[in-house]
């Protein structure tokens, strides 16, 4: 009946536990969501081609800095900011755009402080693993103070996504034209739900939360911070779903890409006021 | 009535670190939680089984334990949340020196404590008022719901599986800290402290304290992350560290 075992009856060894629930369902569908998103998101850049589509443009090519012509599914010279592809370009990469932009987000994404709950907790080392499991041993755990210690440079990839919020809204608004004529289609709306799902997913963000109004300690000292407290207020609401909005407009970004790739290459059919 | 299994850790008299799990089937009634069935082995069978206890309402914070390998308060853990056919497993915190049984010795917390600079009001206004509104005042009464179960301290892995007690306070006296600067008539500041004694850093925010706080306190949303931030904005933010230079900074008492 009774057998001898570490203080407490608490193993030390990486991954043990007590525990008689489902924990590590959480942690597996989170590196499965993650992977499954890399793997396409990196597919989707590596392409350079198919990610515009009458007045549809994919978010993970938004804005085109530069555009090969060339390319099937790509958009007129004119829409790209700096015009033709560059001949500095490395030989080995292809010609695609997303490479300028998906840095940004990726960088954002990566340093959200929910990502990072995500995949600290489903990839190794596994810090933890789950709540009262045991973590893998470290020589001398260091949290984020010093090999993490760029996660403190979140806000600055915040300003980004503030940026990108306006040009993916932009790009929602300008797909309801084509050819000068106003209408709509389902890549319109998919592209809507794009613009709203990354900017409530945004203004949730902790950083953006503090620096609009959390860093201040009275909220009722002057009209500017009463002002500044309902922001804040606004921004905790979307921060208390902070994990909701990262995960459907990490799932809606792809799958706008997704969805504009498959009209662009002529599988999906876009129904839509236009004629084409 | 009904019969329930538990498993329960017994200490060694000689050594506290050493012991095993015992077996106790007892009879239970409906509407029992875990220390109510701790309390009947200690009554019929264990006479000499220690568990500390006090309020049996979820609000003295000292029947913290591990049940079936997750932190709880065992006067608020109802047997109805298992299996009837499952045998319960009740074990001591792990990050605490076992005193006996069930018994942690949790006086380490009370030294970090202690390591806080109080609060430290500003000078009253002309009339010799303090005067705050509730919306400056919501923030921290969150974190004064605290009952000191140590829960949070005991799951938080930075203390429990790296044994960074050193350099890590605990997500408790971090929101502690939380509710000091955030005060809106608190004047010291404690931003140096909690990025290097206190140990800012040590915590990943995988939320491990949130999901076991009985109060339901947002420890890491509300507490830790924005003390991570005002930490950017001091050390590792120079667009804020400019224009706090020029505008003297909107930290205001
Ligand atoms: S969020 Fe931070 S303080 Fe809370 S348990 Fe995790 S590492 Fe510890
Ligand atoms: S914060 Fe919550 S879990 Fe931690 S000691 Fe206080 S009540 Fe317990
Ligand atoms: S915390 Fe998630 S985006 Fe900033
Ligand atoms: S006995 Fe007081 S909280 Fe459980």
């Amino acid at each position: 009946m009774a057998q001898a075992h570490e203080a407490g009856g608490h193993a030390q060894a990486f991954r043990s536990h007590n525990r008689t629930d489902n924990w590590w369902i959480g942690p597996l569908l989170t590196f499965l969501g993650l992977s499954a998103f890399g793997v396409y998101a990196t597919w989707a850049a590596f392409q350079g081609a198919h990610y515009f589509h009458g007045s549809y443009l994919s978010p993970f090519y938004s804005p085109v800095i530069f555009v090969e012509e060339t390319a099937a599914g790509s958009p007129p010279l004119h829409h790209a900011w700096l015009g033709a592809w560059p001949g500095w370009w490395p030989g080995f990469l292809p010609h695609s755009p997303a490479f300028f932009i998906l840095v940004f987000p990726g960088f954002f994404r990566f340093t959200c402080y929910y990502y990072r709950k995500a995949y600290y907790r489903s990839v190794p080392p596994h810090t933890p693993p789950g709540c009262a499991v045991t973590s893998m041993p470290q020589k001398k755990y260091m949290g984020e103070s010093r090999l993490l210690l760029f996660q403190n440079l979140h806000r600055y990839a915040l300003y980004f996504a503030l940026i990108f919020i306006v040009i993916l809204s932009y790009d929602a608004f300008k797909s309801f034209f084509r050819d000068g004529q106003l209408g709509v289609g389902v890549g319109s709306i998919v592209l809507l739900i794009n613009a709203t799902l990354l900017a409530g997913y945004t203004l949730g963000c902790h950083s953006f939360r503090h620096l609009i109004g959390g860093r201040l300690n009275c909220f009722s000292c002057s009209s500017g911070h009463e002002l500044r407290h309902k922001l804040w207020s606004k921004a905790t609401i979307l921060n208390r779903k902070h994990m909701l909005w990262a995960w459907v407009s990490l799932f809606w970004v792809g799958f706008a890409d997704l969805y504009i790739r498959m009209v662009s290459m002529g599988i999906l059919k876009d129904f839509n006021t236009w004629t084409n | 009535m009904a019969e329930r299994k538990f498993r329960v850790w017994r200490s060694d008299a000689e050594n506290k670190d050493a012991g095993s799990f015992v077996d106790y089937t007892i009879d239970v009634d409906s509407g029992m939680v875990v220390l109510d069935a701790i309390h009947r082995i200690q009554a019929h069978q264990a006479n000499d089984l220690a568990v500390r206890w006090n309020c049996k309402a979820g609000k003295c914070g000292s029947c913290s334990m591990e049940i079936n390998g997750r932190p709880k308060l065992a006067c608020m853990n109802r047997l109805n949340e298992y299996d009837p056919a499952e045998t319960i497993t009740v074990q001591p915190l792990k990050s605490f020196p076992i005193i006996k049984d069930l018994v942690t010795d949790v006086s380490w917390n009370f030294e970090q404590n202690q390591k806080i600079a109080p609060f430290k009001p500003k000078l009253p206004e002309a009339d010799g008022q303090y005067r705050m509104k509730q919306a400056d005042t919501d923030r921290v009464q969150e974190f004064r719901k605290c009952i000191e179960c140590y829960l949070c301290q005991n799951v938080c892995h930075v203390l429990r599986d790296h044994q960074q007690k050193d350099n890590f306070v605990g997500p408790r006296f971090m929101i502690r800290l939380a509710s000091l600067e955030m005060h809106p008539l608190d004047r010291a500041d404690r931003i140096p402290q909690i990025r290097k004694e206190f140990g800012s850093g040590m915590c990943n925010i995988t939320k491990c304290c949130t999901e076991v706080c009985p109060e339901h306190i947002n420890i890491t949303d509300n507490g830790i992350i924005p003390l991570k931030e005002r930490v950017v904005d001091r050390y590792y933010d120079p667009v804020m560290w400019m224009w706090n230079k020029i505008t003297g900074g909107d930290k205001q008492g």
